[in-house]
């Protein structure tokens, strides 16, 4: 989706503002606003290409206007009514009124550090063969789907070069097809694809930088 | 009639806050009620990435390249296998990658798409990590994102920006500072800095 989520090369939000000795919360409600995050991840109710879809879907003006984890908080929101784990009504009340939906897993104490250490990897066998290799040029599509996709919008359209493979990863664009397990988890090969900036950004941009994205395959067609 | 209040004020207004408070709260009681979030749970997650888990560990990796060649080797190879040699491995660092600075390269790291960070060697990413300036401002003028940090590199300098728009999760090897030929990895670890695993600082070059 064209959604305002994908801020590469935007301007106008003026200059990056770090912040002196900055704590890792700013207020209590953001410690367990990414601690339920987690833990409702790990419910297995929905995937991290679903939760970034529901993030990235929220109405834009909402999106610009709130911090990470208030658009944390508002998908979350929207995955656990999608599914009918909440309400409406209980969501505003904070009452339990209809009973629970079974979930894949509910993560408990004694179960937090090996989930963390392990997490979520994506990289899978595949028995089809890379199409490309280091050192090729490819072309990022000029693709605009409706749904999830992490094909940045800046690099469409534009000839950069293959510098690394990284196997076949869940592609996240069909893991998105279906909003509950058992997910779609096709896997693609993955490719770190470098541009230049005046390619990117024109003849007056700063031939001394080169950006690149992770993109898979279906990303990329080959630049004869 | 309802104990509900409708504010009509905006995000950035100091009730907002609070409101924020009322409904994280509200949103926990309802999920622990239902039996999807055990709040130990919880309360283990955030002392995990208040005490044990942020950049203290990417600095000891990057002290351990500085200071062993091997390791230094195995990083820029396979960065997930030799992070995880030191314990460092899982959510948001399943799939790393090490890219180092050298005189004429600078590597920065950004996710434009959302907030995309190597949780088990930095923790959880500063607010600016995730600011629309930062995602917007750094695949076009890294540069005066650097300036914006008080940086500045010698105008021949090469940018090279890593957007993590996948899974594989970047971590910057900064230059070893100059004169710190005589230190150990413990104190060659107090030289780095987040912001120089992520490419917005350089290490230090004097103890903090």
């Amino acid at each position: 989706m064209n959604g305002v989520h994908d801020m590469g090369g935007m301007q106008g939000f003026g200059r990056v503002m770090p912040e002196a000795n900055e704590p890792l919360f700013h207020a209590p409600w953001e410690s367990r606003a990414m601690a339920v995050t987690v833990a409702m991840g790990a419910s297995g109710q929905w995937n991290i290409d679903l939760a970034r879809s529901a993030r990235e879907s929220l109405p834009p003006a909402i999106y610009l206007t709130s911090s990470y984890y208030e658009i944390w908080i508002r998908a979350l929101e929207q995955l656990t009514l999608e599914r009918g784990m909440v309400t409406a009504s209980e969501l505003s009340s904070g009452q339990m009124q209809d009973p629970p939906r079974p979930v894949a897993r509910v993560l408990k104490l004694d179960t937090v550090d090996a989930a963390l250490a392990a997490g979520s990897p994506t990289l899978r066998e595949t028995g089809s063969p890379a199409r490309f290799a280091i050192g090729q040029l490819v072309r990022a599509r000029n693709i605009h789907p409706q749904g999830h996709t992490r094909l940045p919008r800046y690099v469409r359209g534009h000839t950069g070069k293959v510098v690394m493979v990284h196997g076949a990863h869940v592609y996240p664009d069909s893991h998105v097809e279906r909003a509950v397990p058992p997910f779609n988890t096709n896997a693609e090969w993955l490719y770190t694809v470098v541009f230049d900036g005046p390619e990117l950004w024109g003849d007056d941009a700063d031939p001394q930088v080169q950006v690149s994205v992770d993109a898979w395959e279906p990303y990329l067609e080959a630049v004869l | 009639m309802s104990d509900h209040h409708h504010h009509s004020h905006g995000p950035d207004e100091p009730s907002h806050l609070s409101d924020m408070d009322v409904r994280v709260r509200a949103l926990e009681t309802l999920l622990t009620r239902k039996g999807y979030v055990d709040p130990a749970a919880l309360d283990r997650i955030i002392e995990i990435y208040e005490t044990e888990v942020g950049p203290h560990n990417g600095a000891r990796v990057v002290a351990k390249a500085w200071s062993d060649p091997a390791f230094h080797d195995w990083l820029l190879q396979d960065a997930t296998a030799a992070i995880a040699s030191l314990g460092y491995t899982g959510r948001q660092g399943e799939h790393m990658v090490a890219v180092a600075n050298t005189p004429q390269v600078h590597n920065m790291v950004v996710c434009t798409l959302c907030s995309c960070y190597p949780w088990p060697i930095l923790g959880l990413p500063p607010v600016w990590y995730k600011s629309a300036a930062y995602r917007a401002k750094a695949v076009m003028n890294p540069r005066g994102v650097l300036a914006d940090f008080g940086v500045t590199l010698p105008e021949q300098s090469t940018f090279r920006v890593w957007d993590s728009t996948a899974e594989v999760r970047y971590l910057v090897l900064p230059m070893r500072p100059p004169g710190t030929e005589h230190l150990n990895e413990e104190q060659l670890a107090l030289r780095v800095t987040r912001n120089s695993m992520i490419g917005t600082g350089l290490a230090l070059t004097e103890v903090a």
